[in-house]
């Protein structure tokens, strides 16, 4: 397994480098690899743009769709990683504490206020953010620090927070409010742009380099609290620290791209597959298989037919016949 | 390094007390076999030593110094513990899971370096188990389990070793050898602690024995002290037969009949 991590690394980086300018090329107005390339490169060193057109298709539209389609793989597919390692149980999503359908609710609630996108944003990310913490303070205040309570106490805030949602569906305006709740619900990167890649940027680095940088005592937790107590680790910390930077990636991620699901679910167990369950080189691999799945997915999602197709109904149409397939090729190994 | 027991007590919180007043010391290249009856708490004491659950009076104390005022990974480098087999929920190859032994004395962000896998592998050849070490752990028998789990604990470091019901789901063979790793582990210098089931694995190990009846209460000493028929039969509750085989020289503990 060892020996071939970093093949797997360098495969997978260069699937995404190349799915990255195929990107970045294709689309209404498609463009020449070598020439989007060169202007890249011209941009960055402060040269006058040669086509002023393609530069503004290029950074304003193209740039910051990729980028956020990577970021949102790639934090999607490492907060699952990272809640199947604390909850032992490869079965869980990001969705698992109830981020999601908080967001949804934050959005839909700022949509009816008829707040604009970047409030909507703001009020999703708050939303998910909340929803958590209702998740985490009902095993407080049970007095019950277990995993079974806390998993239970998600099913309860997320199944509040949907029904919460449906009564916004049903007073909201049908043709306006309406649509464009169940817009957000079904996840897309259309008209992302550079102000959100930058402002979420620093969450996403902060967060992603804590994880990794635990990556390893994420192993020891998923042997079960007993286990790591004896081990030394200080269980309630390292957990409380890796679902805290998890669901605010989560979080950051359903406030740009509104719920994408599957990915969170379906990337680390493929990434097991190819680096087993070490999480020091799952993290990475499951980062870099879920940037360039997002990334070829959403390419297809707005250069693949004339409608855009939303993000979240394309990776659920992949990813659930995927993730029956990958069942299918470990069937010795699930119990 | 001496790890001293003393006065110690466990009770739930609805006030049930599953045993007190216990006192005894684990010493350096000791075996101790606690034996007891279902119920009588083996496992809880266990877990009160091993720092996963908090007695309800008195305490432990390491080299003189009480366990509450140590931290979870200052004990972890005394205390090594081997629980009943769980299988992780992830397919770890085995020197994967032996390396997490290493995480006491690892920074919180510090990973597993060469020294640390050649120190976890040192423990799998120890355990002299080199061909499952690129194995799965979840795909490998109870017995090897076992195994890997006690070379985890000697990569750790400790100076004591904890086993709880090591025998427990093994077949009989399996059984034997795991009470020769215990001795093997004692001769070494380790101080050895495990429970058990069966009188005859104390006979055979014949070293210091903790007995803890269903009242709570703890009788610590040698195997020679104080197993004899009559404390058998009590301690059990039912009709047991202790007997000198000449042929292997030592006693041995059956049941007569059903």
């Amino acid at each position: 397994m060892r020996k071939h991590y970093k093949t797997t690394v360098l495969v997978l980086g260069a699937v995404l480098l190349v799915s990255a300018v195929v990107s970045l090329c294709v689309g209404r107005y498609s463009m020449n690899p070598a020439d989007a390339i060169s202007a890249l490169f011209s941009t960055i060193s402060g040269a006058e743009p040669a086509d002023p057109t393609m530069n503004t298709v290029l950074f304003v539209i193209r740039l910051p769709r990729v980028l956020a389609a990577m970021m949102v793989g790639a934090a999607l597919s490492l907060s699952g990683a990272v809640y199947q390692g604390v909850f032992k149980n490869p079965l869980v999503s990001p969705d698992l504490l109830g981020v999601s359908s908080g967001a949804c609710l934050g959005a839909a609630l700022a949509i009816l206020m008829g707040a604009g996108i970047v409030a909507t944003q703001v009020w999703a990310f708050v939303g998910g953010i909340l929803a958590v913490l209702i998740t985490v303070l009902i095993p407080k205040l049970l007095r019950n620090s277990s995993n079974m309570m806390l998993v239970l106490s998600g099913i309860i805030t997320g199944g509040f927070m949907s029904s919460f949602l449906s009564v916004l569906k049903f007073v909201a305006k049908e043709d306006t409010q309406l649509e464009e709740i169940v817009f957000w619900q079904m996840g897309s990167l259309n008209g992302v742009n550079n102000a959100q890649v930058v402002t979420v940027g620093p969450i996403f680095i902060i967060c992603i380099v804590v994880l990794l940088l635990l990556a390893w005592r994420i192993n020891i937790l998923s042997f079960g609290e007993d286990e790591a107590r004896t081990l030394g680790v200080n269980v309630k910390l390292i957990r409380g620290i890796t679902i805290a930077c998890a669901s605010l990636l989560t979080a950051s991620c359903v406030s740009i791209s509104g719920t994408i699901g599957w990915v969170g679910l379906v990337i680390p167990h493929l990434g097991r597959m190819l680096v087993g369950a070490d999480n020091t080189k799952l993290m990475p691999t499951t980062m870099l298989l879920g940037a360039a799945f997002m990334l070829i997915i959403d390419t297809i999602a707005r250069a693949g037919t004339s409608l855009e197709i939303p993000l979240g109904v394309l990776t659920g149409l992949i990813g659930a016949p995927f993730y029956a397939w990958l069942l299918y090729k470990q069937k010795a190994k699930v119990q | 390094m001496k790890i001293e027991i003393k006065n110690l007590g466990f009770s739930y919180p609805d006030g049930r007390q599953i045993f007190s007043n216990i006192d005894f010391t684990i010493e350096p290249g000791r075996v101790i076999s606690i034996l007891g009856p279902n119920g009588a708490g083996k496992t809880t004491l266990m877990s009160c030593i091993a720092n996963l659950l908090k007695p309800t009076e008195g305490g432990i104390l390491i080299d003189g110094v009480p366990t509450d005022k140590l931290t979870p990974r200052e004990i972890a480098k005394h205390i090594g513990f081997v629980p009943q087999t769980i299988i992780p929920s992830f397919s770890f190859s085995v020197l994967e899971y032996v390396v997490t032994g290493c995480a006491p004395h690892l920074g919180t962000f510090e990973r597993p370096k060469q020294e640390h896998y050649d120190i976890a592998m040192q423990a799998i050849k120890d355990m002299g188990i080199e061909y499952l070490s690129e194995k799965s752990y979840s795909a490998i028998s109870g017995g090897e389990r076992q195994q890997v789990s006690i070379a985890r604990a000697l990569a750790q470091h400790p100076s004591i070793i904890l086993l709880d019901e090591p025998t427990a789901h093994l077949d009989y063979g399996n059984q034997i050898k795991v009470l020769r790793t215990a001795k093997r582990l004692s001769e070494e210098g380790y101080g050895v602690v495990f429970t058990t089931h069966n009188p005859d694995h104390v006979l055979l190990l014949d070293d210091q024995i903790a007995v803890l009846n269903r009242q709570g209460k703890l009788v610590f000493g040698t195997c020679d002290e104080i197993i004899d028929e009559e404390f058998l039969c009590n301690l059990y509750g039912t009709d047991l037969r202790l007997m000198d085989i000449e042929e292997i020289h030592r006693r041995i503990c059956v049941s007569p009949r059903i």
